[in-house]
């Protein structure tokens, strides 16, 4: 036993140090960031932390951290919480869609013969293979005015002029939902395929016709998959930067295109991480949410 | 549940008691009526254009190997399968292409099937609210259910906290709430131990008597069928071979199948060499070539070739030939003995290399037994032990 405890102990230590080296320092400094004042400096900020100038030196560095970004972004006359708000509005409207969307084609791929489930699975990740940025790109091939969508109405009469897709929320809305169906699907697939059929016989026998028997067996026992594929789908859609960036219209809204805007063009890196540390918070609700469900789900098995 | 009573009996006009046996009355309506049904699967054929009555209050089984299409017989009466030709009639009533919903039949699954996200108490109310029943009734009904099953305390259990025998009373209650006019059983106790599924046999019993409902059960366990059946149907490659009450079954078998899947049973090939109303002499080369006589009446010619089959425990072994009886004494050498406590099992090598069983009980408390291994013995049976086989 006892020589195989060093062992154990690096098991656990590895992801540990993953995460500490990987993602908790990164964000301390990111954190610290956000509590300095913008300079022109290389690095742009300051206080500096200079561990070589002494104890004094550090105490000063110290005081001098404040949380000043935060009051702006969190201020009223700034677009951060309307940015935040929006993005938490589109974000949940394109889970909903996802999920109204990703059901059905989970729902069929579960019910299919078993035989040509891995290749039903194999389809939904095929998109994967292409770059995410030219996946959205085509999108723009297909929404513009003069996009395929619009030449393909107009060959069958159903419309005068162009629709004005592109550059609207609508276009993100496609985009998100594209993008992420696989993350939608995939989850709920899982959950659907574990249910056993014979339970849909039983609520037949007992007098349950068919859509009756989805809402009150399928559906719920199917909610820790749409759970998992929606907080999948809400989580990275709520900081998504590149598909508003491109579809989206100039009033589109979105707390990612701020962040850039802010660290980019503004230059402010101490905004922007005071942006991204907020963001964390935000999301950080659903996360823990999301862990308490699957723990339960554990629970009950 | 305590059996009181072990024979099903109705009364008849005259106020006298007798067997229930509505097949034997050719005024008995059926209840459920296959009739040439059959079922096919591409080209597989689950059920053969098969026919076949069951009556009110009866406790059926159908029994036979995995793949005879039993399940799929009982499948069609639940709505599951639609059969491929031939009619399904339920007190009178066409059941073909009535989808499962509408059925008045219910069904308690091999896997039991309980919703696992629902309680106890929400399982069994599940089929009642269906039916639009007033929250009272359903209240009232469910516990009825519960108090039937013994499990008032389990109603807020979730299926995963209960015990394998527990599920399996909840997927009783819940097939038996809506009082369905046939109550169909898949395999009911195939997951329970030996000890359990003994006991849950004679409640089931009990419990289709109390409630006076039509039972058919889907096994492969002869015993099973045995126990709780008023009438077994032995099927194979989707026929029915034979059906019949379980003591028709194990005792006159109609085919060499029958005989060998319930029960156990020696078969011997002879000729006939005699019919008499009554009785059949045969000939057998096995044991050295002996006479048999079977008390029976058998439709065959002399010199037609026939199978004897007897039954382990009617078959006698002796040291010494038996003088009582001529027929149906053959000479052999104990091949092997099975002991199993209650019986011991003879297994006696004919000359000419047959092998036949003869299970003896162990009436005394047994050091050493009169008959041993490599003893030169005669096995015997009475001329009304055996049966006579011609398929």
């Amino acid at each position: 036993m006892a020589a195989k405890a060093p062992g154990r102990w690096m098991v656990v230590a590895v992801p540990y140090l993953w995460l500490l080296v990987l993602f908790l320092v990164p964000f301390l400094i990111v954190f610290k960031i956000s509590l300095s004042q913008d300079a022109i400096a290389q690095p742009p900020y300051e206080p500096v932390f200079d561990l070589a100038a002494g104890w004094d030196a550090f105490k000063e560095a110290f005081s001098q951290l404040s949380f000043e970004n935060y009051s702006y972004v969190l201020s009223w006359d700034n677009e951060f919480i309307e940015a935040y708000g929006s993005s938490l509005w589109i974000a949940g409207i394109s889970t909903l869609l996802l999920l109204i969307v990703g059901y059905p084609i989970a729902y069929g791929m579960a019910r299919a013969p078993k035989s040509i489930r891995p290749t039903l699975l194999m389809l939904v990740i095929l998109p994967f293979w292409t770059s995410f940025l030219i996946r959205v790109y085509a999108w723009i091939g297909i929404l513009s005015p003069e996009g395929l969508l619009n030449q393909l109405l107009f060959a069958l009469g159903l419309i005068d002029e162009p629709l004005q897709i592109l550059a609207t929320d609508t276009a993100v809305y496609i985009g998100i939902v594209y993008s992420y169906l696989p993350f939608m699907i995939l989850p709920l697939y899982s959950a659907l395929e574990k249910m056993d059929e014979t339970l849909l016989e039983a609520a037949a026998d007992l007098g349950c016709p068919p859509i009756a028997a989805f809402w009150k067996i399928t559906w719920p026992l199917s909610l820790p998959g749409v759970l998992a594929g929606c907080l999948l789908c809400f989580i990275p859609a709520v900081g998504e930067f590149v598909i508003p960036d491109l579809l989206g219209g100039s009033d589109t809204l979105m707390i990612g295109k701020v962040l850039w805007t802010e660290f980019s063009v503004n230059r402010s890196w101490t905004v922007s991480s005071a942006v991204a540390v907020l963001l964390l918070l935000v999301l950080v609700v659903p996360i823990v949410f999301y862990q308490n469900v699957q723990a339960k789900e554990m629970e009950g098995r | 549940m305590s059996t009181g009573v072990t024979e099903k009996t109705q009364t008849t006009i005259g106020g006298i008691r007798r067997k229930f046996a509505p097949w034997t009355d050719p005024a008995a309506v059926p209840l459920i009526r296959y009739e040439n049904v059959s079922k096919r699967f591409g080209e597989f054929v689950a059920v053969d254009n098969l026919s076949l009555d069951i009556y009110e209050r009866e406790f059926f089984a159908l029994l036979g190997p995995s793949g005879c299409g039993k399940t799929t017989l009982m499948r069609m009466l639940a709505g599951f399968e639609d059969p491929t030709e031939g009619r399904i009639t339920l007190a009178g009533q066409d059941l073909v292409g009535m989808p499962p919903y509408k059925r008045q039949t219910n069904m308690m699954f091999q896997s039991y099937a309980l919703f696992p996200h629902m309680s106890v108490w929400e399982n069994i109310a599940f089929g009642l609210k269906q039916d639009r029943m007033e929250k009272g009734a359903i209240d009232a009904r469910v516990d009825e259910m519960l108090k039937l099953v013994k499990l008032e305390k389990f109603a807020k259990r979730k299926p995963h906290q209960l015990s394998g025998g527990q599920r399996q009373r909840v997927a009783l209650a819940r097939s038996l709430a809506k009082a369905p006019k046939v109550l169909l059983l898949d395999e009911p106790l195939g997951a329970l131990d030996k000890k359990l599924r003994e006991e849950t046999q004679f409640e089931l019993m009990d419990l289709q008597m109390k409630l006076g409902m039509t039972f058919l059960i889907v096994t492969h366990d002869q015993e099973e069928a045995m126990t709780v059946a008023d009438r077994i149907a032995v099927m194979n490659h989707g026929k029915l071979v034979q059906v019949a009450p379980p003591a028709v079954i194990y005792e006159q078998p109609n085919s060499r199948y029958v005989a060998d899947f319930v029960g156990d049973v020696n078969i011997l090939e002879a000729k006939i060499e005699a019919v008499a109303p009554g009785n059949v002499s045969l000939y057998t080369s096995v044991g050295g070539g002996a006479k048999l006589s079977i008390a029976q009446n058998v439709e065959a010619k002399v010199g037609d070739s026939a199978f004897v089959a007897i039954r382990p425990e009617k078959v006698r072994v002796d040291l010494e030939p038996p003088a009582w009886q001529e027929a149906n004494c053959l000479r052999g050498e104990v091949w092997d003995i099975g002991y199993l406590g209650d019986l011991s099992i003879y297994h006696v090598e004919l000359e000419g290399g047959v092998r036949i069983k003869a299970a003896k009980p162990n009436l005394t408390r047994m050091v050493e037994r009169p008959i041993t291994w490599e003893d030169k013995v005669w096995v015997s049976w009475l001329p009304d032990s055996g049966v006579v086989l011609t398929s």
